[in-house]
């Protein structure tokens, strides 16, 4: 590959960071003006697919992201339906990233933005994330592959738009009910009652959002950039050691430098610390593997988070199931209590460290043994 | 010949490294089918000194490397 360095990547890194710090600044969680991982299981809340009463929103920024990139790839001619790669190894592995970002709190994307926010926790899910990324292409270098794609009918490659489409359109018109009903709660109005089929939270991150059209607007415009620039956390990393090639780095790069200097112009910055991190754990074995699912998953996955859902929009069935994988990802996280959770903080002038519940180390184990499975079942060997 | 059709970088790419550190020949072509894979290919072969020449076969891609 060639050492150029595509301007519009570094372009769509700084769009995102802005995007996060700006979300953040109108009322999107502290850390977390980004996050696919934090956003899916928000979308996975708010159908009751878990019942989590803090994480449940349907976050627009999910619906732009793949509607932009639908929207690009039809314009550049570059939409088109394929699946049939390994579709049910892809749906475990998509699984198996959102569990590990759930212990982490964070997909790659928040990982890099929690660095821009002076997180060092997030640095060692980055060592984490690393360490993944090296074992996935070392399986990549021996020959790992899921199967090859087909040609597929078009409304399978449509099938996570529209239905993106229908929930947004459904949740608007609960809306003026929804927000009425999360206002009454907080002012503690007597009988307080949600009659739509959704759920929302009124305290906690899912409480927490941006304004619907910004948050929409900003999904869109990531989607479009993303899709354009093959924008990729993992495929970052990959790429430099696999071809010593550091276009996508950059983009990477230009997110952290993006949200620090962002956080630091709006004056959230308060130096780089590892206690007391918005929605952010120490408990920093379970920060690490919880990174190294995401890393490795990702990298036999060929792509992180996002990389999956701009994908999904440019008709890829298979990544379609993957994002689906990651939403009942979710819904296994909250539901089995696998996630990981904030702090405690001081209790009695003690500072108090989130401890990873028997669930969770449980789930995080199996998923690095299954990774490890799944990883040495599917070498084809390379012929030297 | 290389045929990545199907598969989605870094794929395309290891496979013609595959058959680059194989064969050694002045000539070879890879077939792909999306124009990540296209673009990351070519750019991969011209690293590795090949002159480039894009066809389109179909809905697919035509690489031809040439030394």
């Amino acid at each position: 590959m060639s050492k150029k360095i595509n301007p519009l990547i570094i372009v769509t890194g700084l769009i995102i960071g802005i995007a996060a710090i700006l979300l953040t600044k109108y009322g999107n969680p502290k850390n977390m003006g980004f996050c696919i991982a934090c956003f899916i299981r928000d979308i996975a809340g708010t159908t009751k697919l878990h019942t989590a009463p803090v994480v449940q929103y349907l976050r627009p920024e999910i619906v732009g992201i793949v509607l932009g990139s639908s929207i690009m790839a039809f314009a550049s001619g570059e939409w088109r339906a394929k699946g049939g790669s390994s579709p049910a190894l892809r749906f475990i592995l998509g699984f198996m990233v959102m569990i590990g970002a759930l212990i982490f709190l964070g997909c790659p994307l928040r990982m890099v933005i929690r660095m821009g926010g002076g997180d060092l926790n997030a640095f060692v899910g980055l060592a984490g994330f690393v360490v993944g990324i090296l074992i996935g292409v070392l399986f990549l270098k021996k020959g790992f592959e899921l199967k090859r794609n087909y040609d597929t009918a078009n409304l399978d490659g449509l099938v996570l738009p529209i239905v993106l489409i229908i929930l947004f359109v459904l949740f608007m018109i609960a809306w003026p009910t929804l927000s009425k009903y999360v206002a009454d709660v907080k002012a503690e109005v007597e009988g307080a009652t949600n009659s739509t089929p959704f759920a929302i939270s009124t305290s906690g991150p899912g409480s927490m959002h941006a304004p619907i059209i910004m948050a929409l607007a900003f999904g869109l415009i990531v989607g479009v950039l993303a899709q354009k620039s093959r924008m990729c956390m993992v495929g970052g990393i990959r790429d430099i050691v696999l071809f010593k090639n550091f276009n996508l780095i950059t983009g990477f790069v230009a997110v952290f430098v993006a949200v620090l200097v962002g956080n630091i112009v709006l004056g959230n910055f308060k130096g780089f610390s590892v206690q007391s991190q918005p929605i952010a754990h120490s408990s920093e074995i379970w920060n690490f593997l919880g990174m190294v699912i995401v890393g490795w998953g990702s990298c036999l996955l060929g792509g992180c988070p996002l990389r999956q859902l701009i994908l999904s929009g440019e008709g890829n069935a298979d990544s379609a199931i993957t994002v689906i994988g990651m939403l009942v990802g979710a819904a296994f996280a909250h539901n089995f209590s696998l996630a990981g959770g904030a702090d405690p903080g001081m209790v009695d002038g003690v500072y108090k460290v989130f401890e990873l519940n028997a669930n969770g180390k449980f789930a995080a184990i199996c998923c690095l043994i299954a990774l490890l499975i799944i990883s040495v079942t599917n070498l084809n060997k390379v012929e030297e | 010949m290389v045929d990545a059709r199907g598969y989605a970088c870094p794929k395309p790419v290891l496979m013609t490294e595959a058959e680059i550190n194989k064969t050694n020949a002045d000539e070879i072509i890879v077939l792909v089918d999306n124009r990540t894979a296209e673009n990351n290919v070519a750019n991969f072969a011209m690293s590795k000194g090949y002159k480039v020449t894009h066809d389109r076969e179909g809905r697919d891609f035509k690489l031809i490397l040439k030394k």
